[in-house]
């Protein structure tokens, strides 16, 4: 009866604000590719709302080496203060997806070297804040204790827990009992690195929310790190299966055709670890982003329409955000475990000695 | 490189690129070095100690049944051990009873017979008493008998003559 009371009152609250948002809101058309991008976007400055016309934003500095006028640190801020938008030779180019580019004097327009913290950086160093604060924090309860102490409870107990059952069951039987050791703090950082971006990204206002790891450079990196660990970990036997691998032999004398393939399948794995958690996860924002925009393209075409499908939206994001909760930490270990088992791959047992 | 058409998400971005770079090997690093390794060894060594424990307790059960048996055998064995000990001091004891036994009726048999001996040598001193007695008297009767008798020559004759019948009868 509870359930069902708060249920109606969900209802109800939703269809008033709705129509009082239909009310006011009939000038432009939504336009919901430039919406999701956006959020979803890299961007010099956080974003929180828009209330009355007003940005409330939180600017951020911008670092970038000028082809001649060198380095300039300044805060993103200026450009919205500045007359055209230009501040000392550097404007954001609307047509380079709002990237920073420099004017030069005869008039064309380069990108410059851009250190800028963007958002999506502020948030890379929130989520590695947030990582050494949980982690060695964690840690520094084991300093006091010796081994005959009775195990930790609360939170260092969880992250005992967490820690130990992605090292346990996932990297030791993926990467093998032997070497697993040696790459066990790699892929545990890696697990939490994507895991934790992955969950700051669903929060929708400012500790969290900018798109990482559905970031199309994030993914690069943390996939090359896993090819380059891959292949500077690779056993002769590893190598020797690559270019002379136990085939037939005309498969690899006149026409090298195996090892051609297994040359490929170097670089296939890690492009497939890096769009797979690219897309899953942008395709996961997009999802949510395009089911608020739902709302607000329903109710531009009046209340009637607008309030029951603004209530049918709103239980969808509901339901996305739960699924999101599940993916984050699926995607995160997907690419562990895959990591791992390419690490482990690259270990074989010598067939001869 | 202008990739202008892209959406900002599938764009190459140095400068991110360079920042991931920096944050996830100082975050590599320091929780390699501070967190993931501590917290791992740490939970290793508590499951050698536990399994040293359990090992050490199934031990300690072990050597406990141990010292049970032995010392329900030693209990045993003291127990048999009294057995036979109370069994040896009854035959001991019977042994001494049985030959003081023997022995008393031995003295007393001995101390019988000696006696019996004695009163023999009594008897036989008594009756060669009475003998020398009676032989002593009997020659003083005769004496006087022959006092009496041979006081005139004609029972002396008589006498003589009778007797010397008898020796020659004898011979």
């Amino acid at each position: 009866m509870k359930l069902l009371r708060y249920i109606l009152l969900f209802f109800i609250c939703t269809a008033f604000a709705t129509a009082a948002t239909a009310s006011e809101q009939k000038d432009e058309p939504v336009d919901v590719k430039e919406i999701v991008l956006g959020h979803m976007s890299d961007a010099y400055e956080w974003h929180i709302t828009t209330w009355n016309g007003h940005h409330v934003s939180i600017p951020l500095p911008v670092i970038v080496k000028g082809e001649e006028s060198g380095w300039h640190v300044f805060s993103s801020a200026r450009f919205h203060h500045a007359p055209d938008g230009i501040y000392e030779g550097f404007y954001l180019n609307e047509e380079a997806n709002g990237k920073i580019y420099e004017l030069l004097p005869d008039g064309t327009s380069v990108r410059p070297w851009d250190f800028s913290i963007t958002k999506n950086v502020l948030q890379i160093w929130i989520a590695a804040a947030l990582m050494l604060v949980i982690f060695i924090g964690s840690a520094r309860w084991y300093r006091k204790r010796k081994s005959d102490s009775a195990a930790p409870k609360g939170f260092v107990g969880l992250i005992e827990m967490f820690v130990m059952s992605i090292n346990d069951d996932l990297i030791k039987p993926s990467v093998g009992e032997k070497h697993y050791k040696r790459f066990a703090p790699y892929l545990l950082t890696a697990f939490f690195f994507i895991f934790t971006t992955n969950l700051l990204g669903l929060i929708p206002i400012f500790p969290g929310g900018a798109n990482v790891t559905g970031n199309i450079n994030i993914t690069f990196f943390l996939a090359l790190a896993t090819m380059l660990v891959v292949n500077f970990s690779g056993n002769r036997e590893y190598w020797k299966e690559i270019f002379w691998p136990p085939v037939p032999a005309w498969l690899k004398v006149p026409v090298p055709m195996m090892p051609v393939i297994e040359l490929f399948g170097i670089f296939t794995k890690p492009f497939a670890l890096m769009v797979r958690l690219f897309a899953n996860i942008m395709g996961g924002h997009a999802i949510i982003l395009s089911l608020t925009c739902i709302i607000f393209i329903t109710c531009q075409l009046g209340a009637l329409i607008g309030t029951p499908l603004t209530v049918v939206s709103f239980a969808l994001m509901i339901f996305m955000n739960c699924l999101e909760l599940l993916v984050a930490f699926i995607q995160a270990y997907v690419f562990t475990m895959l990591s791992a088992v390419f690490i482990g791959l690259a270990l074989p047992e010598e067939h001869h000695s | 490189m202008q990739s202008i058409n892209l959406p900002s998400i599938l764009t190459p971005d140095l400068g991110l690129l360079f920042w991931m770079l920096l944050a996830f090997l100082i975050v590599f690093f320091l929780l390699k070095k501070y967190g993931f390794s501590v917290i791992v060894n740490m939970v290793e060594e508590r499951k050698a100690y536990i399994d040293e424990s359990l090992e050490k307790a199934r031990e300690a059960n072990e050597k406990l049944s141990g010292i049970r048996q032995e010392s329900e055998r030693l209990l045993q064995e003291a127990r048999e051990k009294q057995a036979e000990i109370i069994k040896e001091a009854k035959a001991t004891g019977d042994g001494i009873v049985r030959e003081a036994r023997n022995k008393a009726e031995q003295e007393g048999a001995k101390l019988l017979e000696e006696a019996k001996r004695q009163i023999d040598a009594e008897k036989e001193n008594a009756l060669r008493d009475i003998r020398q007695t009676v032989a002593e008297l009997s020659v003083q009767i005769a004496e006087k008998v022959l006092h009496e008798k041979l006081s005139d020559d004609k029972n002396q004759q008589q006498l003589i003559e009778k007797l010397l019948a008898d020796v020659a009868k004898a011979e």
